[in-house]
């Protein structure tokens, strides 16, 4: 008889990954709410300074214009990377073919912050940039897109858009397959125009998957750093300054350890938030599917 | 042919399907262009590169900027870099992830829920929030600028890999586990042989998903590196642009270095890299 055994071989095959998830996301963790409330420059003595660093930084007005340029960085990348991608997503779910048509849109997903952001430079490149060139075919003169202070963020929402774009449309799909033909059916039975059966059936029971997309895309967005340190390192000024550069910079430029974890928990905060959010509120659909 | 029985009818495309080709079309155009324009450039002469109007096709092509740019650049030890770090890691995170989660998905143990529970927990830290902490913390180690580093926090644990692979062996019937008790097998002979053999389309997209996260990090080695022969590929070619900031054909080589090789992964393999993706996508 095994079971006498059991508890014991679950202990042991939950050990090594309990033993990572310890020593280097728990301790960490902890470590991290422990120094945002310590003064500490990486060496010397940790004195406590409770919520000193808090206030602070929220009264430093390099934090709050990475905690602006942040939300407005997710501001403009979501509602409209959402909505092509839904409309890319139903276009893409009435024709045939439309797996040839995934591989590219997927491409950029697979492809590297770094990689991303070095063609991009060149894209966006204000005198030579091939996005200017085209703009200028139809009369538009484009700005000089990472080097202006009021398109930076835009430029980077571009980019945004544009990378996230493939895995969207790839959920929406997910989505709409899941969806019964039966309501279509009973629909066109009662004459319903195709716009009334996009507004009455796809958008209601599309609606978990709406939410899901929109809520990782938010979570993402507040995270977003890479592109951002590849193309602009913050700048101009601090035009593109986003909160984990904020971060970045104030432990690993400044030194000030506890400052930056207190930005963390920050940063740390709202994302738990938002997946709460998500979690809570899908939990409720399920019931309500069920 | 003609006439033939076996050919099918010819395929009918409706109208509206035309249009939505086309806005397709466009939209696949759009998508693909960044990459064939640094393509594009990547094979330009200096002067060209700056030509206005642009030129779409350079000729002749200027192969020899590739030459130029891996001499420069050590992309073959930066390949080797990436390559051996991801698969070490990719490897470690399948076997003790999918232990674990067979350990939650089947077993009874006093802690299981409140560890579970733990586990689901870290998919809701960003790490970015303790990279600092982390790093604080490996100094200690002696690991900054090693690529243990890079390894060490990745090896044993990632959550999302046990919370995936546990919805999937949840959905293993028990029978399958008894019949192999019966015969007098141990659970680490269950999981290898009847286990994981049934979760393989679940291990391969998290496989998928663990090389993508590992293969494209970035802030760990910007952090952690600092010696160019230890950079992984984002890194090195993330150094470059400092370097050769004025040398776009140069630059827009060494992205095309960077990617063309994933890419070239990415289209043999599309259906499996696009669904575990969106499988491992949908179900975080």
């Amino acid at each position: 008889m095994h079971h006498r055994y059991r508890k014991w071989w679950a202990y042991a095959f939950v050990t090594p990954a309990m033993i990572g998830l310890l020593v280097f996301w728990l301790i960490p963790l902890c470590f991290a709410f422990a120094l945002s409330i310590m003064k500490w420059d990486g060496f010397g003595e940790k004195t406590f300074v409770g919520f000193n660093h808090f206030i602070d930084q929220f009264q430093n007005p390099v934090f709050q214009t990475a905690v602006i340029n942040t939300v407005y960085y997710t501001v403009l990348t979501i509602p409209p990377g959402i909505a092509i991608a839904l409309l890319l997503a139903l276009a893409l779910n009435k024709i045939p073919g439309k797996n040839v048509y995934r591989v590219f849109y997927f491409m950029p997903v697979v492809t590297s912050s770094v990689s991303v952001g070095i063609m991009w430079i060149w894209i966006l490149n204000g005198d030579f940039g091939i996005l200017n060139t085209l703009l200028g075919y139809i009369g538009i003169e484009g700005p000089n897109w990472l080097s202006d202070a009021n398109w930076v963020i835009p430029a980077i929402a571009m980019l945004g858009i544009w990378w996230g774009l493939g895995f969207n449309i790839v959920i929406f799909l997910a989505g709409l397959q899941g969806i019964s033909r039966s309501y279509y059916e009973a629909a066109e039975i009662d004459g319903a125009t195709p716009l009334q059966k996009f507004v009455h059936i796809t958008l209601p029971l599309l609606s978990p998957t709406t939410f899901f997309v929109t809520v990782m895309a938010v979570i993402t967005s507040f995270q977003v750093f890479d592109q951002v340190f590849v193309m602009t390192q913050g700048g101009p000024g601090r035009a593109s300054h986003v909160m984990v550069l904020h971060v970045y910079e104030t432990a690993f430029q400044n030194g000030q350890f506890g400052a930056s974890a207190a930005t963390a928990v920050v940063l740390f905060v709202i994302i738990l938030f938002f997946t709460l959010m998500q979690f809570k509120v899908s939990r409720r659909w399920v019931h309500y599917e069920g | 042919m003609k006439g033939s029985p076996i050919m099918k009818k010819p395929l009918r495309i409706k109208p509206v399907q035309w249009v939505l080709h086309i806005v397709l079309s466009l939209g696949a155009v759009v998508m693909v262009f960044p990459f064939l324009w640094t393509l594009s450039s990547s094979l330009k002469t200096p002067a060209q590169i700056f030509q206005i109007p642009p030129i779409w096709l350079p000729n002749p092509v200027q192969w020899e900027n590739f030459i130029r740019t891996l001499e420069v650049m050590p992309f073959d030890a930066a390949y080797f870099n990436s390559f051996y770090i991801t698969v070490v890691v990719v490897i470690s995170q399948v076997f003790f992830c999918s232990l674990a989660a067979y350990a939650f998905a089947k077993f009874q143990f006093p802690g299981d829920k409140f560890l579970f529970l733990l586990v689901i927990s870290m998919m809701m830290v960003p790490k970015q929030v303790i990279i600092v902490p982390q790093y604080l913390m490996l100094q200690q180690f002696g690991w900054v600028d090693t690529h243990w580093a890079l390894i060490m926090p990745e090896l044993l644990f990632k959550a999302f890999g046990i919370f995936l692979l546990r919805q999937f062996i949840m959905g293993i019937p028990r029978e399958l586990e008894e019949a192999a008790i019966v015969d007098g097998a141990h659970p680490l002979r269950i999981w290898w042989s009847v286990i994981f053999p049934l979760i393989r389309p679940a291990l391969a997209a998290f496989a998928i998903f663990a090389f993508k996260d590992m293969w494209n990090q970035f802030l760990e080695p910007l952090i952690y590196l600092n010696s160019p022969q230890l950079f992984t590929v984002p890194m090195l070619l993330n150094s470059f642009k400092g370097l050769y900031t004025a040398d776009w054909a140069l630059m827009m080589a060494g992205a095309v270095i960077s990617i063309l090789p994933i890419l070239i992964v990415y289209v043999i393999l599309q259906r499996q890299i696009i669904e575990g993706i969106a499988l491992t996508g949908m179900k975080g």
